[in-house]
């Protein structure tokens, strides 16, 4: 990699916005205290998300506490004529596929489990292996990055069936769908863990030492 | 490490890239710590408030967990939800279900000893319908605290709800019976068609002989039931044919279909202090025996029929002088080697009790003779006296037969062992049988009667009979006939003797005229001998005395004083 030279060797800066290249000297995108704005359409200018690790780590590490009460507590309530049935996540899953729908079941346990924890696992590693800046397996991580970037909302899927029913299914005694406050946690989580994930800038997967190549 | 805080302008004209402008940085980067923080606060408070709002969790074993769910099952008392079934698993052994409940934080008292949980599933029976919310809301675990504080964990399950809840006002009593019938937990209990109580349990005696009933009497009736109280069986409908007619006895129709026990003090003086808690009775079959005098020891005795007793059941009455003093028990067929006959031994029990004052009487004479009062002895000597049993009918449509205890006129006298065990009691032909007897013994004796030949001779006479008739008709009758003629040629001249112009008629007439002259003659005669008695002496004087001097005359003339 250390063919390629970087925008910082380079003393160069460009806008994320309207796309002007400016020269900043070494190191001044770092100021403390300060920011750069781009002299054209007056956008922040970094070289670098400003604080990306801590950001990204604290969003993670918030997402990653309130999944726990997210799996934890009841989601959905089902009120049937002779039944109330509280679910949670992972009881809804097992409910799916004991009750016959072995598809819904993978994709909802697929939106619900697998996408959040990928994220948690794939931007821990990310966050870890940037900040060490290592050069293991560099393009890997970054088509890591872009999936979760992909993947990241699809995560919201649970929400939006419990807005749905809840919406949808109101027959009073016959049937009845409520959301219950876990759900709330695991919009949040979602959220947080988008947020984190767009916080996080990729460029730094690329950063570091390249002495190995 | 270029200039600090100041916004510097690019130079447009320098040919080179513009500088970037640098402002003042707004807000300091860790401040998005506060993010993960808010998150860990909200996690803790779910924590901290579970952890305030648990209850204590217990234990309950069930004999199945049909009807409980896991995570859904709530437990409830007086409807009011309290806790949560957590888990279900098996016991150790496989025997029963353990169900894991997490009470409330506000239950805790619940989870002391002396409470009882049970689950209520819906239960449909005669008496009613109870748990019919839980169809459609699913079973759940009902719960009766105790007075207990002290805590308890682990808790064995009943199966069936309790009757009564704890502290309920009341009292519990046992009843025994041979059988349990229509009865069922929560049969109602009555006292005077007022349903007052229920059946609460029923449990087999150890002996596997009898059935213990428990019932709760609920306050303030249970003071009516007394030391002396009886109670009977008002299941089903008691029917009974008095002298006033048909008559159906039923406590309520619930109890017809349900069952029920009904109570009531005897009649008459009676202890009417109130029975205490746990108080045993016997359990009647129904109000006329429970109303009954206590009957007493039962006394076991055998009989011998030498005929058949088609129609003796077991249970059959056995009377004395027409009092029910007992029941038949067994009826059995025996084999006698010496008379080669098949005599029937019935079994009966008696309660010398029924008897009343005649028994007090007998024994108390017995004792005054110093003679041992047991039954035995005084059935000896009433056997002695003439006392017999007999199989008797009771029932001429059906058949059925009854021992009657009797004092039979010239009975021929049997020996009495008043040491046998069981006694043996002389019997006689009951009076069907003799009535059956005279029957046959008149139909013997039709029987002996030669219908044949006397058939046979009436036939021969009858024959003889014919013969007569046609002799008769063919000879007599001719005979009579001319016989007849003759008499009526008779009579014809008899007739025309008789008519008017005969000579006879005529001789007659003069005849009768010369009597009447003789007559006026003589009553001339008889006038003036009248006047002149003298004249039968003297004769008739002349003139003035004609009959002084006519009495010779008078003595020959009265056939000729009649001639003019």
């Amino acid at each position: 990699m250390s063919a390629f030279p970087r925008a910082a060797e380079l003393g160069l800066i460009g806008c994320h916005v309207c796309g002007l290249t400016c020269r900043s000297g070494p190191g001044d995108a770092y100021l403390e205290g300060g920011h750069m704005v781009c002299p054209r359409c007056g956008s922040a200018l970094h070289r670098r998300k400003p604080n990306s690790f801590v950001r990204t780590w604290a969003l993670l590490i918030a997402g990653f506490l309130l999944y726990i009460p997210a799996n934890v507590l009841p989601i959905m309530r089902t009120a049937s004529l002779n039944d109330i049935d509280d679910n949670t996540i992972i009881s809804g899953v097992v409910e799916l596929w004991v009750k016959g729908s072995p598809d819904l079941a993978v994709i909802v346990f697929t939106a619900s489990i697998v996408v959040p924890m990928l994220k948690f696992l794939s931007m821990g590693t990310l966050l870890l292996s940037s900040q060490r800046g290592s050069d293991w397996a560099r393009p890997q991580r970054a088509k890591l990055y872009r999936l979760v970037e992909f993947i990241g909302y699809w995560s919201m899927l649970d929400v939006f069936v419990v807005a749905l029913l809840t919406a949808l299914v109101r027959f009073g005694l016959l049937s009845l769908v409520e959301p219950l406050p876990g759900v709330i946690f695991f919009g949040l989580t979602v959220v947080l863990t988008m947020l984190a994930s767009m916080s996080f800038d990729p460029r730094l997967i690329w950063d570091g030492r390249d002495t190995d190549d | 490490m270029t200039d600090d805080s100041r916004i510097e302008p690019p130079p447009p004209n320098e040919g080179e890239l513009p500088r970037p402008v640098v402002k003042r940085r707004r807000f300091n980067a860790s401040l998005i710590w506060l993010v993960p923080a808010l998150a860990a606060l909200v996690g803790l408070s779910l924590v901290v408030n579970y952890w305030l709002q648990a209850g204590p969790q217990i234990s309950i074993s069930f004999q199945s967990a049909e009807g409980l769910d896991a995570g859904k099952t709530p437990v409830k008392y007086k409807n009011v939800v309290i806790g949560k079934v957590q888990k279900i698993r098996l016991s150790a052994d496989h025997k029963r279900v353990v169900v894991t409940v997490a009470l409330e934080k506000s239950a805790e008292s619940f989870a002391t000893e002396g409470t009882r949980y049970w689950v209520v599933r819906p239960r449909i029976g005669l008496g009613g319908v109870s748990g019919i919310d839980t169809l459609l809301s699913g079973s759940f675990i009902g719960v009766d605290v105790g007075d207990s504080s002290t805590p308890q964990e682990d808790f064995k399950g009943l199966e069936t709800p309790p009757s009564v809840n704890h502290g309920a006002p009341g009292r519990s009593y046992v009843l025994h019976t041979d059988d349990l019938g229509s009865l069922d937990i929560g049969s109602p209990v009555y006292y005077r068609r007022i349903q007052v109580g229920r059946v609460v349990s029923y449990d087999l005696d150890k002996d596997g002989k009898g059935i213990s009933i428990g019932i709760f009497v609920d306050g303030p009736n249970d003071k009516f039931v007394t030391v002396s109280t009886r109670f009977w069986n008002a299941s089903g409908i008691d029917l009974s044919l008095g002298a006033q007619g048909l008559k159906v006895n039923t406590q309520s129709l619930a109890s017809v279909l349900a069952g029920g026990i009904a109570f009531l003090d005897p009649r008459g003086p009676h202890d009417s202090t109130p029975a205490a808690e746990l108080t045993s009775y016997q359990l009647f079959a129904d109000q006329t025996t429970a109303m009954a005098p206590p009957d007493g020891e039962p006394h076991y005795f055998r009989m011998r029929f030498e005929q058949s007793v088609r129609g003796m059941a077991v249970d059959a009455p056995v009377e004395f002088l027409g009092i029910n003093i007992g029941k038949v028990v067994s009826v059995n067929l025996d084999y006698d080697e010496k008379t080669q006959r098949f005599p029937v031994i019935v079994g009966a029990v008696v309660y010398p009790q029924r008897l009343g004052k005649a028994y007090d009487k007998l024994v108390a004479l017995a004792k005054a003779r110093g003679e041992n009062p047991d039954l035995s002895q005084l059935l000896g000597r009433m056997v002695g006296q003439g006392l017999r049993a007999q199989a008797r009918t009771g029932n001429l449509l059906t058949g059925q037969l009854y021992v009657a205890l009797d004092f039979v006129p010239r009975a021929a006298p049997v020996v009495f062992d008043p040491n046998a065990k069981p006694l043996l009691i002389p019997t006689v032909p009951g009076s069907f049988d003799k009535l059956q007897e005279q029957m046959a013994s008149i139909v013997d004796k039709l029987d002996k009667i030669p219908f044949d030949s006397i058939g046979r001779n009436l036939d021969q006479t009858l024959a003889g009979l014919n013969a007569t008739l046609k002799q008769v008709n063919g000879q007599t009758l001719p005979a009579f006939n001319d016989t007849l003629k003759g008499v009526q040629k008779t009579m014809g001249t008899a007739s025309d003797a008789l008519s008017g112009d005969s000579p006879l008629q005529q001789n007659l007439g003069t005849t009768l005229e010369q009597v009447q002259r003789m007559a006026r003659s003589l009553r001339v005669l008889t006038d003036y001998l009248g006047e002149h008695p003298e004249a039968l002496v003297r004769g008739r004087r002349p003139d003035d005395k004609p009959a002084t001097n006519t009495p010779p005359a008078a003595a020959a003339k009265p056939s000729q004083g009649s001639q003019p």
